[in-house]
């Protein structure tokens, strides 16, 4: 069974479609990248698979169940994750904090409980804590642990995002351009991170235009152009497709 | 004991002070003034400072618990703490209705929507004079005893409106280091990277207005038998608006900076009288150049200077 299914998707904004008739699925455990020429819906695709935007029709599946019109934090705790575009890191924390936060789904204690700070809030703190560190020491970070995120390079704060996500815990991980505005070093880095994100059993969705990197970790890549599946196989058979060559890496 | 040694400092000091100065206007009279204050302040920090939600009608909470208890106790009879505790719970409830619709809104509609709140709730003070006694107020409450210790004296006032504030900033640190404060934050740094970590936000903002209403209200109760008398006066948009200020200045998001605010704010008055006539230019005056010159706030500027310098004089001596 596929892990996330796409059935129909269409989203239109005014008379604009941004997607349109759109169908994919995505199996288990793989790199699988959606790439295609700017405005052709890749990050609209993003949005209305965590629902930031609702679909105009059509229906997306994870795990066989419905979640097309599941609120983003509901979609969440089914164990979708995301990082974003234009960073979205809580710039008013510092970098174990904004983990922490990341293990929101992985720990309970409520607004009373913490106010009076109950010997189970202690406990969950250190575990939290403990589960946070985890994911900067696999994203790399854990230098920068008590660091503010406000004054942290751009490259840092990508990795935070990941970091974040991953200690959700999240079976599926939506990565909208991650190695936007990285040097080739980072972008080297970030190849291996995604790499050990895929093995350590995360489905990893990966929306980017860095093409070296897409062709090098992806299983799976499918070509949108103006909205619409252009082309889906492997990145051989996308780079020998004479139709993407036509629409977007020829031009290039 | 690391985490709360600032906490403990500060409760040694205010409780400390009305032994020491047992007979002082500014420990036992102006410093149950300033417990108050600092109480809102807190509350509404953890709104506005933690989960970035403004609140202009903060004192319409602080109000409704006042009115209750005037209200229920010389109208109705009541006891006095049953009083507080209805008083309470009709804030809860209130809150809570109202903190879906009001809490959808962002930035300036949601001050708007609060303003409108506090306003609705203070013309209710003027207007229902069967009920509020109009401009005059309630005068007469009954005493508050506890324990069967009635409360009748300043320095008396002192150590449970101390105690009641005490408590509220160490709810406050709490939360800040919590998962529940964590979340609170997110909201506040971005609304859709909370979503997307399970952080389902509508609720998680609800439940601090209410948790910040129910320490408004019963702190509205405990002033209401303080001062013995309730009236519009002391819960107008205006106190609405010192308040904002009073955690502005102090520093948005940190909870020594709500109690400083308060703190200044308070005291401020009381010392610029000996200027007489030109009081309100000095107190507005004070406040601009606070502002201008360290906009992220009087508590948070200074702690910032302060581990800058500790940083600094550690990197020396390496």
């Amino acid at each position: 069974m596929a892990l996330l299914e796409v059935k129909n998707l269409e989203k239109r904004f005014g008379g604009l479609k941004a997607i349109s008739d759109l169908s994919f699925s995505v199996p288990e455990k793989m790199v699988f990248s959606i790439i295609g020429p700017n405005g052709a819906g890749k990050t609209t695709l993003f949005n209305l698979l965590t629902n930031i935007y609702t679909p105009s029709s059509g229906s997306i599946f994870f795990k066989g169940q419905e979640i097309t019109n599941l609120p983003p934090f509901k979609i969440a705790r089914l164990g979708i994750s995301r990082t974003f575009q234009n960073l979205q890191v809580f710039l008013n924390m510092n970098v174990i904090e904004n983990v922490m936060v990341g293990c929101h789904l992985r720990s309970k204690s409520g607004l009373i409980a913490s106010a009076l700070r109950l010997p189970s809030v202690i406990a969950e703190e250190k575990n939290v804590k403990q589960m946070a560190f985890e994911a900067l020491e696999f994203c790399g970070l854990s230098d920068y642990a008590d660091r503010p995120a406000g004054g942290l390079p751009y490259g840092i704060l990508k990795k935070l995002e990941v970091a974040r996500s991953l200690a959700s815990k999240p079976e599926l991980l939506l990565m909208d351009e991650p190695a936007a505005g990285l040097n080739d070093t980072e972008t080297a880095e970030l190849c291996q991170l995604i790499k050990r994100i895929c093995d350590s059993g995360i489905t990893v969705l990966l929306v980017e235009h860095n093409m070296s990197l897409v062709m090098e970790i992806s299983q799976t890549v499918l070509v949108l152009n103006y909205g619409k599946l252009l082309a889906e196989g492997t990145p051989e058979e996308i780079q020998r497709n004479p139709e993407v060559i036509a629409a977007y890496l020829g031009e290039g | 004991m690391k985490r709360l040694s600032g906490f403990i400092l500060f409760a040694t000091i205010c409780l400390i002070l009305p032994i020491i100065f047992p007979d002082n206007y500014y420990v036992t009279v102006v410093g149950l003034t300033i417990f108050i204050n600092i109480i809102l302040a807190v509350s509404l920090n953890l709104l506005m400072g933690y989960a970035g939600q403004i609140s202009l009608g903060h004192a319409a909470f602080f109000g409704l618990g006042a009115y209750s208890s005037a209200i229920l106790t010389i109208k109705y009879g009541l006891n006095p703490w049953l009083a507080m505790l209805a008083g309470a719970a009709f804030v809860v409830t209130l809150s809570y209705v109202l903190s879906r619709p009001i809490l959808k809104l962002k930035g300036h509609y949601l001050a708007m929507a609060t303003l409108g709140l506090g306003i609705i709730v203070h013309i209710f003070f003027v207007q229902a004079d069967e009920l509020t006694g109009g401009p005059d107020g309630i005068s007469g409450l009954p005493t508050l005893s506890f324990l069967g210790l009635a409360i009748d004296s300043d320095v008396k006032w002192y150590f449970v409106l101390c105690s009641y504030m005490l408590l509220s900033v160490l709810f406050s640190l709490n939360i800040a280091d919590s998962r529940a404060g964590r979340a609170l934050s997110a909201v506040h740094g971005s609304e859709i990277a909370a979503q997307m970590m399970g952080i389902n936000t509508a609720k998680v903002k609800s439940h601090i207005f209410v948790f910040s209403a129910l320490m408004a209200s019963i702190a509205g109760s405990l002033f209401a038998h303080q001062q013995d008398f309730v009236s519009p006066e002391s819960f107008s948009f205006f106190f609405s608006i010192e308040l904002v200020t009073m955690v502005v200045l102090g520093g948005l998001g940190s909870t020594f900076g709500a109690v400083i605010g308060a703190f200044i704010l308070s005291i401020l008055p009381e010392v610029l009288i000996v200027f007489e006539d030109f009081e309100v230019l000095i107190f507005g005056a004070i406040l601009m150049v606070i502002m201008i010159f360290l906009p992220e706030g009087l508590f948070v500027a200074l702690k910032n200077k302060v581990a800058a310098f500790l940083a600094g004089r550690q990197e020396g001596s390496k």
